[in-house]
């Protein structure tokens, strides 16, 4: 749906990129520097770049060796920025309405009470910008973008200048956008938590080139991850469904393709698409089966990628069905149990390392038929 | 004692006239120099400079000099002034329209650079947000732009008015002192200065000018102060 191929140079620093990106939401993840808002802007055409082509459901925006460039008003592309960007002297409802007016009646999408109503704004309809919290003031950006009827959303950190709550706050609505209305959504962000919640397919980007792209659970367990997107703690990603309460002890399963995960309760219903984010320093590798231990979640797994050996502690890749988890070992435990790659091994996690901040809803049916989704 | 506070019709009409020229000069060089400030505060072609310097040669020229200036370009014989006339039927030497138009060009500099700090001073990235929601570059002008520089036209509009109601040198230069046609108010003074007996005329214009100009001040600063607080979304 998005194809995105462009060399573009600012400066000293050189964009090379070229990824392609379906339905569901594409997170362009990297540290900051990576060229990530450079490749939002080139899409939405605030930016004209040096040479490349741009294609947006089969129809091209930008193709350099045509001499095509599609001025940003014609390209129906929305936009989300990390500052609001809300136009000061018009009311909230002026904002919101703002691109209605030049959207083509035709292809006009979605009812100003209804997206009013699934961001919750409107108490604010008659107020100013300058009259709202920063977390409101968000939504109403959200709402004036989705209201322009956009073929595609990019949204550009639209977190990182809200503190914690506000940010808890915005989570939601983006994850309803991504499910209920069949819009492609392209997000900047180079926060693992937001990828990890967001994410239906992950870019990883890294001083202007794209290093790797695939689904989430793929891509943030790559060995190389961290240096490439700075400070986090080394983790995987898996993608479960809850498969049933224990009121008894209060835990919920997690079921993923290995088998079940035990994390303490969750007031998620049965069925629902979860992922988790198990840090790996929170996974223990033992070459036989354990017994006797207090962990209540061992998952049958086989050794893939072996990272530098050049400390005392390597992390290791582990490949189980249907996903990756990352183990964080002393090179001695390496030695000891013999660690080579395609070998057996069981993956122990502790239940309590699962914490909520860990565990997030996942977008529901994240592959599923492009049209499906449209029409949804 | 009476007499000293009543004004005669010589007066009366040197004030209307003063308030017709100001108004007028202020009104049609509006347009223009919203133009011109968008030129100065966007535009990047060669020769900018040169642009800058014409438009603020009033404002450092001796008024008289601009007053010829005009008087060669736009009087009878000038060839602006002769084209004038002759496709359009508009005569500007020795007319109130001639004391309009000097006016104009001797507040337009202050015009063009109220509202061009304003320009330079709006948040392009707004500019940008209304082009990605289909806003094409005039529409983002009317709808973004126009708006938020709206007290810097104010301000600007102000200016240009006070100016004019202030213009002496070019205006008596261009258009002499003719009581009814082109003797605005500062010229009115001057002509009670040069008489015997004219200081209570005098005192009483001067008084007159001070209040239309006080006026105009206060009504910018009420309107400023609205504009301020409709941006500041309260």
């Amino acid at each position: 749906m998005l194809g995105f191929d462009v060399q573009h140079r600012l400066g000293d620093f050189t964009l090379d990129a070229r990824f392609t990106s379906g339905p569901g939401l594409t997170a362009l993840f990297g540290r900051s520097g990576a060229g990530k808002s450079s490749v939002v802007n080139l899409i939405a055409g605030l930016v004209r770049p040096a040479r490349g082509r741009i294609t947006v459901d089969g129809t091209d925006l930008v193709d350099t060796a045509r001499g095509l460039f599609v001025p940003k008003h014609r390209r129906r592309i929305g936009y989300v920025f990390q500052e609001d960007r809300l136009f000061p002297h018009l009311t909230v409802r002026q904002n919101l309405l703002f691109g209605r007016w030049f959207s083509p009646p035709a292809e006009r999408r979605g009812r100003l009470d209804d997206v009013v109503a699934m961001l919750g704004i409107g108490a604010l309809l008659a107020r100013r910008p300058g009259a709202l919290s920063g977390g409101e003031k968000q939504r109403v950006a959200i709402g004036r973008a989705l209201l322009a009827s956009p073929r595609l959303l990019l949204m550009d950190e639209p977190l990182a200048s809200l503190d914690a709550p506000r940010k808890d706050e915005i989570l939601p609505y983006i994850e309803r956008l991504r499910d209920e209305l069949g819009l492609p959504i392209v997000y900047v962000s180079h926060s693992v938590a937001e990828v990890t919640r967001l994410a239906t397919t992950v870019v990883l980007m890294s001083e202007g080139r794209v290093e790797a792209v695939g689904p989430v659970t793929e891509v943030l367990s790559r060995l190389d991850l961290y240096p490439k997107t700075g400070r986090f703690e080394a983790g995987a990603v898996i993608e479960t469904r809850v498969g049933g309460h224990d009121p008894v002890y209060d835990l919920t399963r997690l079921q993923c393709g290995a088998g079940d995960l035990w994390v303490p309760r969750l007031d998620m219903p049965e069925g629902r698409a979860v992922r988790v984010r198990i840090r790996a320093r929170d996974v223990t590798v033992a070459s036989v089966p354990p017994q006797g231990l207090s962990a209540l979640n061992v998952l049958p797994a086989r050794v893939g990628e072996i990272g530098a050996q050049d400390g005392p502690v390597v992390d290791i890749r582990l490949a189980v069905e249907g996903g990756y988890l990352l183990a964080r070992v002393t090179r001695r435990s390496i030695a000891e149990l013999g660690l080579i790659t395609g070998r057996s091994v069981f993956a122990v996690i502790k239940s309590v390392a699962l914490d909520r901040q860990g565990v997030t809803g996942a977008p529901r049916a994240p592959h599923d038929d492009p049209a499906d989704l449209l029409d949804g | 004692m009476e007499a000293a506070f009543s004004l005669s019709d010589a007066e009366l009409t040197a004030i209307r006239l003063s308030l017709r020229v100001a108004v007028w000069a202020t009104a049609a060089s509006l347009p223009p120099g919203i133009l011109i400030a968008v030129v100065l505060a966007r535009g990047r072609f060669f020769g900018k400079s040169l642009l800058d310097g014409i438009v603020h040669l009033p404002l450092v020229l001796p008024p008289v000099v601009t007053g010829y200036a005009l008087l060669l370009l736009f009087g009878r014989h000038g060839p602006l002034g002769r084209l004038l006339e002759d496709w359009l039927g508009i005569v500007l030497a020795f007319r109130w329209t001639g004391a309009a138009l000097a006016s104009a060009v001797m507040g337009f500099p202050l015009m063009v650079r109220a509202i061009r700090l304003s320009i330079e001073a709006v948040d392009r990235r707004l500019e940008d947000a209304a082009g990605t929601l289909g806003a094409a570059p005039g529409w983002v002008f009317v709808l973004v732009t126009l708006p938020l520089i709206l007290p810097g036209i104010v301000a600007g509009m102000i200016l240009s008015f006070a100016r004019s109601l202030g213009e002496f040198g070019a205006t008596i230069t261009f258009v002499s002192n003719i009581p009814g046609e082109t003797q605005t108010l500062p010229s009115a003074i001057y002509s009670f200065t040069q008489v015997p007996g004219g200081d209570a005329g005098a005192l009483r214009l001067s008084l007159i000018a001070v209040a239309i100009s006080m006026a105009a001040l206060l009504g910018a600063e009420l309107l400023a102060r609205r504009i301020g607080r409709r941006l500041a979304g309260a």
